[in-house]
């Protein structure tokens, strides 16, 4: 792997994991690391909104709702690591298939 | 950015359906016609679909304390336009709908124009501006990520904002940009350099789709500027 690549995913990685070591020890009964998609809903509650329509289904439980958003990431990685992968294959036959070329070129 | 089933009245779920629709229709015959044109396309085309996947699928933390999911639509703006990626921001929005009642059937229509319309047109007019400037690509990408981000929640704040101007539109744009696009800031810059680091490997492993695509410079060009370097180490 490219050195400037992996530099970059830890600046990424940096980023992500920095609010942990900022709020380390808080938790979401203190308004922590909650989700911004579940706080305009509740804004919108707090303000005597309420919804009109139900979602058809949803999650019976948490560990339910984490099931779908890893089989989500999966389907995704698993698709990204597949052509990354076949394209890299491709790459190194190609390189491979010049060289054998250069020294029967050689040979001759 | 999910608006959440109910939490928008009907019609304004019809009028963003109305205003996302023509698009998606037309993403359909954009994704026909290239993968017609250059089937070898493809492959990429669903590359840049699992990126949204994944992305949109990660809720990570932030700074301001919050969690928030960043986008990935980006990425396939740049590459494919706009119109295409709206299209694939459909399938992951009725996947979340459907299976994690994240986001909502009722909202498909308004959250499918922030993420993706308003988000990766953003992305579309960063990029094309910075190629007409002539300046180096990778930079140009991570602004594009950086902002499709960005505007993806920024549009979210003002669609809720219009829906519910409590007690005035200003004050309650106010509200939910701090809510959603503040938060948003860091996860941006992330979500920004993965896209980099994608672009990259797709730059490296496929310059020709990239080339025929349009969106690089093709080869010739690319090797007068690169081979001399090479050749000096």
């Amino acid at each position: 792997m490219d050195k400037k690549n992996i530099i970059l995913l830890c600046l990424a990685a940096a980023i992500i994991l920095s609010p942990l070591i900022l709020y380390n020890g808080l938790t979401e009964e203190e308004g922590y690391f909650t989700g911004s998609d579940g706080q305009g809903p509740e804004y919108l509650e707090s303000q005597g909104y309420e919804p009109w329509i139900e979602p058809i289904w949803s999650p019976p439980s948490g560990e339910v709702e984490v099931l779908f958003f890893s089989l989500q990431a999966a389907i995704g990685a698993l698709i990204i690591g597949y052509f990354v992968g076949y394209y890299n294959g491709l790459a190194k036959g190609r390189r491979q298939d010049e060289m054998d070329k250069k020294t029967v070129k050689q040979a001759k | 950015m999910h608006i959440m089933e109910g939490f928008l009245p009907w019609q304004w779920c019809v009028f963003w359906y109305a205003l996302a629709l023509p698009v998606i229709a037309y993403g359909v015959i954009r994704i026909k016609k290239v993968a017609d044109k250059h089937p070898e396309s493809k492959p990429v085309l669903a590359v840049v679909g699992a990126f949204m996947f994944v992305l949109s699928s990660l809720k990570l933390p932030s700074v301001t304390g919050s969690c928030s999911h960043p986008t990935g639509n980006g990425l396939g703006a740049v590459i494919f336009g706009p119109v295409v990626v709206s299209v694939l921001c459909v399938i992951v929005l009725v996947f979340q709908a459907l299976l994690l009642g994240h986001g909502g059937l009722t909202t498909l229509g308004a959250n499918t124009f922030s993420m993706g319309i308003i988000g990766p047109l953003a992305a579309w007019l960063v990029y094309k501006g910075w190629q007409k400037a002539g300046w180096s690509i990778l930079p140009g990408i991570f602004l594009a990520a950086f902002f499709a981000d960005l505007l993806t929640y920024a549009t979210t704040a003002i669609q809720l904002s219009l829906a519910f101007p409590i007690p005035t539109f200003d004050s309650a744009i106010l509200k939910f940009m701090t809510i959603y696009a503040y938060t948003q800031l860091p996860l941006a810059v992330a979500e920004g350099i993965l896209t980099v680091v994608i672009f990259d490997y797709i730059m490296k492993l496929r310059p020709d789709v990239l080339e025929t695509l349009k969106v690089i410079k093709p080869k010739n060009e690319m090797k007068t500027m690169k081979e001399p370097v090479k050749e000096a180490i």
